[in-house]
């Protein structure tokens, strides 16, 4: 079973969320890259870009494959990790830390409760996972 | 492999290159050239000479037939490739397209001075039409994708003259990439269709999207998992009741040829792969044809020009105010027409049906040979191909690709992989009705060899290829840091 | 039947195998009402000797660049064609070799894709070429569909003295995603750059010139360039490779994206097809590229190896939002352009393009020289310029066509606002005494 911080908040698109202030950083989990294998790409938005909750906000590719990503929450994009542009492999690393993507502003703070906790998250991988 | 007493070889044709030696023959001008450069203003001309490479003639023709046995083709192997159709590309053909009349013909000349090339499109876009029940058929396309594109610009005006907007287009989940890609081109929304286990149309949830918004259905016949799709006349009959129209992807005609007719089936359009079914070679990649057929309803919307008969005399008819335009500047791949024409003729009605027989048998009995050591993704009789599932080999850690890496060693190119995406681990094997049972009775003792391989030895594959040019490449690295041009020395 | 190996012995084996009685037996899937019961009506099978002498008869029928002399162009032109290249192309290896998705057993294909784009790159002057795209047209598409996705906007500035073939072609394939083309008009056979500035605006995704223009004039690449930057938009230049041992490359004069038709590049005339659609740009448009990219990596013993990249662009992996639909290419041609810049090589393509122009400015001076006729631009040119005729150039054409002379290509078809005019073709292969007879002939003909 894949590492689930038990910090964190999830999304059934497989990215996690953390409370950082009024802010929310965001990434995609550890189940998800091992899913899509050595990732080789990752395109973020631009910082001040709004990202709309459940809709795509970039993209992350492995050789063979391409997953959107998918933003949990509504918001403003402050902060754009761009390491990952010449180092895109910290996202198999390092998905928690290093590999994080994206840092939001919430348009409204009361979108944190609806997301997955860790114990839901897990259940949800335990289900298969989509 | 034959080629094995030779050292590796691993150069480019830049690493040969010499200052000052040369390959080419050109003439000494017969007429003065100073006055014609000077008259192309010093500014349009090019400063920095380009770096092309320098080398001698007989460095060329060595180079380029040493990187050639660096391939594996039809002619030096079996090529069971699902879904490409990869027979036998007869030499007649090539001999036919290089007929200075047709090699050395200018697509600009006069239609007059063109008449036994129009004759030949003509002819060929009629014998097309008349394989698949169609009324009339277009050779414009370039491959397979450019001819669904036609196919689906095609719908999309016909709906548009009756008035009707309609926004989506379904496609089953085990469709070819280009389907998709396709329609999307033309400006539609793409509805995915869920197939049942077997890989047929889910006819419950065909039914639940067929709103009065979709303008088609698009669905490969025979389906990618190698089967008829049996109630495809029934499929036809609920879209058409419903006000869509029905494309047929051709990749799959050499299962039916002279058995059914996509027309007789009910579709209204239907592209062909010429590089398939037709025996133009693939070449590596291309290139190909896509020619598209249509019912008569759909026939004011084909590309321009027509090539069309008037009494004795063949011409391009651009007189078409409801086509859709042109696709390619010139008439289509002519050099694959030559090619397919000279097959169709070759072969007659009966030896086409043959085709498709030997084709059918051909891939039933590689299945039967195999089910005991592979799973098969659907049930048989299949038509010209068969999918099987390395699932079982998975769990023992040796995957499709393992599979396919192995069998390079083995002296067989690989079946397809991973497609369709609906089968897990999947390989497509497509033995076509030129190969003959012994060729098949190796193909499938090495396949039985790897499926035992995989419980007794699974790292002997993993290490596979081991005879080829190069062994697995580091494709995670090659999409990392794309290195897509030679920038001097290593 | 000679491709077709099965035996009646080798038939019985497998359907014993299989445990039916005959092939009808794996056909059951098939609807019965849908069977076709009578044979696909079709000419009758013909014997190799009977089928080559029936081809022949069609051939002969056919003004072939062999039997005539060649001023056609407009997108088609009988260069030079080294003879090793047809002997390479028909290897079997690479002539019956499918796309190279199994790398291992593909390097032939992929090394010659990664010349091909090395050489591509190299002489347009920009950063990546892709493996190839069908022809000169539907690059042209497909360019101006990759400007639309770089940046989003919704029009497309092309020149009127774009060629009109292609210019057709951009039309079908902007009409899925609802672009609008907008003219930038060209009345002195050049574009009118002051038209330009206006036309091209926040709105445009890219403006398109090509140069030599449809008319054979050189078009002032640097300046479409300005004026496409100011306003936020891409530059496209449509090109002809075989021009670029002369011609500055295009990637120096500003050009974003770099597509022509290859087909002077060693393809055969072919009456159209197949040929070669080149497709080059900077670097930052890689991921939104067209069609297919070999690169360079290494092996598991570090052995230097080549394989397909950045396929996640494409459509067997991202179908509906591939960059392209976009499947088969046209490889073998591309080999064929490759095994031509090889042999031609840095000195070889800078003399093919000075024999051009040489030839042509000899043969226009020369055909101007004609009473009646004249130059339709005074423009300067490269190897293709536009006569104006005092007589219909149909007739003219038809008429020199009996002396085996195919004189060019009359505009009424393609452009009628010239109806009066013909355009002109002259490559290194023409000689002296061929313009020299065409100039004789026209002078009769327009008499």
């Amino acid at each position: 079973m894949s590492n689930v911080p038990g910090d964190l908040k999830y999304t059934r698109d497989h990215e996690w969320a953390r409370q950082e202030g009024g802010r929310m950083r965001v990434g995609i989990t550890a189940y998800a890259q091992e899913q899509l294998g050595d990732v080789v790409f990752v395109e973020l938005p631009k910082v001040g870009a709004r990202v709309t909750a459940k809709q795509a906000f970039g993209v992350v590719e492995s050789v063979k494959a391409v997953s959107d990503l998918f933003a949990p929450v509504t918001g403003e994009v402050v902060e754009a990790n761009a390491d990952l542009a010449h180092k895109p492999e910290i996202v198999n690393q390092d998905p928690y830390g290093k590999g994080w993507m994206i840092v939001v502003t919430p348009a409204d703070a009361k979108q944190w409760e609806q997301l997955l906790s860790a114990a839901q998250y897990e259940e949800f991988l335990a289900q298969g996972g989509h | 492999m034959p080629y094995d007493n030779q050292p590796a070889y691993d150069r480019l044709v830049f690493e040969l290159s010499s200052p000052g030696r040369m390959a080419f023959s050109l003439p000494e001008s017969d007429v003065p050239v100073e006055p014609a450069l000077a008259a192309v203003p010093e500014k349009y001309r090019r400063r920095q000479p380009a770096a092309l490479p320098e080398v001698s003639e007989l460095d060329v023709v060595r180079h380029y037939s040493r990187l050639s046995q660096m391939n594996y083709g039809i002619d030096t192997h079996f090529y069971p490739l699902g879904s490409c159709t990869m027979k036998y590309n007869p030499r007649i053909n090539e001999d036919a397209a290089r007929l200075a009349g047709f090699a050395r013909l200018h697509p600009l000349a006069a239609e007059a001075l063109s008449q036994g090339a129009l004759q030949l499109m003509h002819e060929l876009a009629g014998m097309l039409a008349e394989i698949a029940g169609m009324d009339a058929v277009s050779l414009q396309p370039a491959a397979g994708a450019q001819g669904e594109l036609a196919g689906v610009l095609m719908i999309r005006a016909y709906h548009e003259a009756r008035g009707e907007k309609r926004t989506k287009v379904l496609i089953p989940d085990s469709a070819h990439g280009t389907n998709p890609a396709s329609t999307a081109l033309a400006g539609y929304e793409v509805i995915e269709v869920k197939s049942d286990a077997e890989g047929q149309v889910d006819l419950g949830d065909l039914e639940r999207h067929l709103a009065a918004d979709v303008a088609a259905f698009m669905i490969t016949v025979p389906n990618t998992l190698g089967n008829f799709e049996p109630r495809v006349t029934e499929i036809a009959e609920l879209c058409h009741a419903r006000g869509a129209q029905v494309y047929m992807d051709g990749a799959n005609l050499n299962a039916i040829l002279g058995l059914t007719r996509p027309g007789d089936l009910g579709f209204d359009v239907c592209h062909f792969n010429l590089h398939k079914t037709f025996t133009t070679p693939h070449g590596g990649g291309g290139p190909g044809a896509g020619p598209v057929g249509v019912k008569a309803h759909l026939e004011p919307f084909l590309p321009v020009p027509v090539v069309a008969r008037r009494e004795q005399t063949y011409v391009l008819d651009w007189k078409r105010p409801q086509s859709i335009g042109k696709l390619q500047a010139f008439w289509g791949n002519f050099g694959m027409h030559v090619r397919a024409y000279t097959y169709i003729r070759t072969m007659g009605a009966d030896g086409l049906r043959a085709v498709s027989e030997n084709a059918v048998l051909n891939a039933n009995y590689v299945m039967k040979r195999l089910e005991q050591h592979y799973d098969v993704a659907a049930p048989g009789p299949c038509m010209h191909e068969c999918v099987l599932s390395a699932r079982k080999q998975k769990k023992l850690g040796v995957t499709a690709m393992d599979i396919a890496k192995r069998l390079l060693d083995l002296g067989f190119y690989a079946p397809s992989t991973y497609f369709p995406l609906i089968v897990e681990e999947a390989l497509m094997i497509e033995p076509t009705e030129t190969e003959s049972k012994e060729t098949l009775d190796a193909f499938c003792e090495a396949m039985i060899r790897i499926a035992r391989e995989a419980e007794t030895a699974p790292e002997a594959i993993h290490q596979a290829p081991v005879t080829t040019p190069v062994r697995r490449l580091d494709q995670t690295r090659a999409a990392r840091e794309p290195n897509l041009r030679w920038r001097g020395q290593r | 039947m000679r491709y077709l190996p099965n035996t009646p012995q080798n038939q019985r084996a497998m359907l014993d195998a299989i445990g039916v009685r005959s092939v009808e037996d794996l056909l059951v899937k098939i609807p019965a009402k849908a069977r076709l019961s009578r044979p696909l009506a079709l000419p009758p099978a013909l014997a190799e000797s009977d089928l080559v002498r029936h081809l022949r008869g069609l051939a002969a029928r056919n003004a072939d660049a062999d039997s005539f002399t060649c001023f056609l162009g407009a997108g088609a032109y009988d260069h030079y064609v080294p003879s090793p290249i047809s002997h390479l192309v028909l290897r079997g290896e690479f002539l019956t070799a499918y796309t190279p998705y199994q790398p291992e057993a593909s390097q032939g294909t992929l090394r010659t894709i990664y010349e091909y784009q090395t050489m591509i790159a190299e002489l347009t002057g920009m950063d990546v070429a892709n493996a190839s795209i069908y022809d000169g047209g539907s690059s042209l598409a497909e360019a101006v569909l990759m400007a639309h996705a770089v940046n989003g906007r919704g029009e497309i500035a092309l020149t009127g003295a774009v060629n009109p073939l292609y210019r057709r072609v951009v039309e079908t394939y902007v009409d899925g995603p609802g672009l609008r083309l907008r003219e930038v008009p060209a009345p002195a056979g050049v574009t009118d750059l002051d038209a330009a500035r206006r036309v091209v605006g926040g709105k445009t995704a890219a403006l398109v010139v090509q140069s030599p223009n449809f008319y054979g004039c050189l078009e002032d690449v640097t300046a479409a360039a300005e004026i496409a930057h100011a306003a936020g938009a891409l530059l496209i230049v449509v090109s002809d490779p075989v021009n670029l041992g002369v011609l500055e490359a295009p990637g120096r004069q500003g050009a974003d994206v770099v597509v022509g038709e290859g087909q002077g590049l060693g393809v055969p005339l072919g009456f159209g097809g197949p040929y070669l659609g080149v497709f080059a740009a900077k670097q930052d448009f890689v991921r939104r590229l067209p069609g297919r990219l070999v690169g360079a990596t290494v092996d598991l013993d570090g052995a230097r190896g080549f394989a397909l990249t950045l396929q996640t662009r494409e459509q067997h992996i991202r179908r509906a939002k591939a960059t392209s639909n976009i499947c088969t290419n046209v490889a073998l041609c591309a080999l064929m352009a490759t095994i031509y810049l090889a042999i031609l090589g840095k000195q070889g393509l800078v003399r093919v393009g000075e024999l051009s122009t040489a030839k042509a400015h000899y043969a226009a001076r020369r055909l101007a020289e004609v009473p009646g006729v004249t130059l339709r631009f005074p423009q300067p040119f490269f190897k293709e310029f536009t006569l104006k005729l005092p007589k219909s150039p149909e007739r003219v054409a038809a008429r020199l066509a009996r002396q085996n002379i195919l004189a060019g290509l009359p505009l009424k078809g393609l452009d009628r606002k010239h109806a009066d005019c013909l355009l002109v073709a002259v490559t290194e292969k023409r000689t002296k005494d061929e313009i020299d007879a065409f100039a004789d002939a026209l002078g009769k003909a327009v008499a």
